[in-house]
């Protein structure tokens, strides 16, 4: 139980120091590993996850099957999955076992806003779009894709974030990341790495709400202005909408 | 790097073990205990805090905007961060892991208790005064027992997810079941260690579960009732 003096004065000099930006394993380095692990993940989890929604929004059936997935999730300690699937993979652990055990996490909000999103398209826009002469194939990718787009990116800004806050905990198993910082400082004894484990903390926890107000914005953006306001937040996987489902 | 070199595939590590189970049981139920009161310390704790603090952004309507959005924002940092947050000043230990804990649990719950007393009709609440209730008559006899369904929704999200966030707390001390899955993976990548713990971990948060939706049930009979 030794407690740092002051880790926020020190937790300035270790950030106002320009070596531990530069020095390999430094700040940038660590920025630079979160930024592509987190990328790859929400990368590979669109590509799992929006056709795969899309189609089952399409054909209106899975909705048991997406609630499914995404109230599972919750349950799996995250710690659990970074051990589990390095482990699985039997490849050591370098930074793909990481990037799928993080592209776990972002597959349930980015299925349920594409499964929503698709649901959610007027059934006579649909209609119509049948009766003009579309194929099923045409509807979902000229009709149901575009009318889904600001779902999609509510997922995907959901998705984005939890996977940057996740991927701290890549440092666990060696992932790298900003994570890693942290857990340099409290190898160090927390008197030594106070500093460094407040420091390392501001970088995560930053770096998540910048992802936050940034795919905020680009949510925003995507989304036709008479739909902006008055609706919610969609998709947050752990608060939103779990009513109901046992 | 070590782990790279002393990792093979080799039959002797295999995923279940019940072998492994039988020899540290010991261990195994001492962690699933921690990790089970942690949890319930803190959703406790955490349940105490929020329905004060819903009932005042109930009540005071300019403060739901601030309260709700400073929750949103604290439940964006990453959980590591918020343990570097807390342990420089409170040391490594369980105190630590449950402040944490009882932070997160405290966003989902307050959220959901909001939303639920909300959702309450006006007419409900109009005719409820009109019968003399005060304040705090009408709070306790209508506001949150028909804000039950909400809180209940909150405190059920609270604890799955309180579950799984348990298992972090290795880094600052105490982690239940983390503790094993860590171990696990310094001893060598002991599959067995791991994949019992995880799997414990996902039992305790369905048990944990199952119990409150029992609880639900037994505090809200009108919604069973309707049902039928």
């Amino acid at each position: 139980m030794t407690v740092a003096a002051n880790p926020i004065g020190q937790a300035i000099t270790w950030i106002n120091d320009p070596l531990n930006w530069t020095n390999p394993g430094g700040m940038l380095d660590r920025l630079g590993e979160h930024l592509t692990i987190s990328a790859l993940a929400v990368a590979l989890g669109c590509l799992v996850a929006w056709p795969l929604g899309l189609w089952l929004g399409h054909l209106g059936r899975g909705g048991g099957l997406v609630v499914l997935i995404s109230n599972a999730t919750l349950a799996i300690p995250t710690l659990a999955l970074l051990t589990i699937l390095p482990v699985a993979f039997a490849s050591g652990f370098g930074r793909t076992p990481v990037v799928v055990a993080l592209a776990v996490f972002a597959v349930p909000p980015l299925l349920a806003n594409a499964y929503t999103g698709v649901r959610q398209v007027d059934p006579e826009a649909r209609d119509a779009a049948r009766g003009m002469g579309l194929s099923s194939s045409q509807l979902l990718r000229r009709v149901e894709l575009p009318l889904a787009v600001p779902y999609l990116a509510a997922g995907f800004r959901t998705a984005a974030v939890q996977v940057i806050a996740t991927a701290a905990l890549a440092s666990f198993v060696n992932g790298g990341g900003l994570g890693q910082i942290i857990r340099t400082g409290f190898g160090i004894g927390i008197a030594a790495g106070g500093g460094q484990i407040v420091a390392g903390g501001v970088l995560v926890a930053g770096l998540a709400l910048l992802a936050e107000v940034v795919l905020g914005g680009v949510e925003r953006l995507v989304t036709p202005k008479p739909l902006r306001r008055g609706r919610q937040r969609l998709g947050r996987p752990r608060a939103a909408d779990a009513t109901g489902s046992a | 790097m070590s782990f790279r070199l002393s990792y093979r595939a080799d039959p002797g590590n295999p995923w279940f073990s019940w072998q492994y189970v039988r020899d540290n049981s010991d261990t195994i139920l001492a962690a699933v205990r921690e990790h089970a009161s942690l949890t319930g310390r803190a959703v406790l704790i955490a349940v105490l805090i929020a329905l004060p603090l819903s009932v005042l952004a109930y009540w005071v309507r300019p403060l739901a905007g601030p309260i709700l959005a400073v929750s949103g924002v604290v439940y964006t940092i990453p959980s590591l961060a918020l343990f570097a947050f807390i342990a420089p000043y409170l040391g490594t230990g369980a105190t630590t892991v449950l402040v944490g804990l009882v932070l997160y649990a405290l966003l989902l719950i307050v959220r959901n208790v909001v939303a639920g007393l909300n959702q309450v009709p006006p007419e409900v609440r109009e005719a409820a005064e009109g019968m003399g209730y005060g304040r705090w008559g009408r709070l306790f006899r209508i506001d949150l027992p028909l804000a039950l369904p909400g809180i209940v929704t909150g405190v059920r999200l609270a604890t799955v997810s309180t579950v799984a966030l348990v298992t972090v707390g290795v880094l600052v001390g105490h982690g239940g079941l983390g503790q094993l899955i860590f171990a696990g993976f310094q001893n060598n990548l002991y599959k067995a260690e791991i994949m019992t713990a995880a799997l414990l971990c996902v039992a305790l948060a369905v048990v944990l579960d199952l119990l409150l939706i029992l609880v639900a049930r037994l505090v809200t009979p009108w919604s069973t009732r309707r049902a039928r």
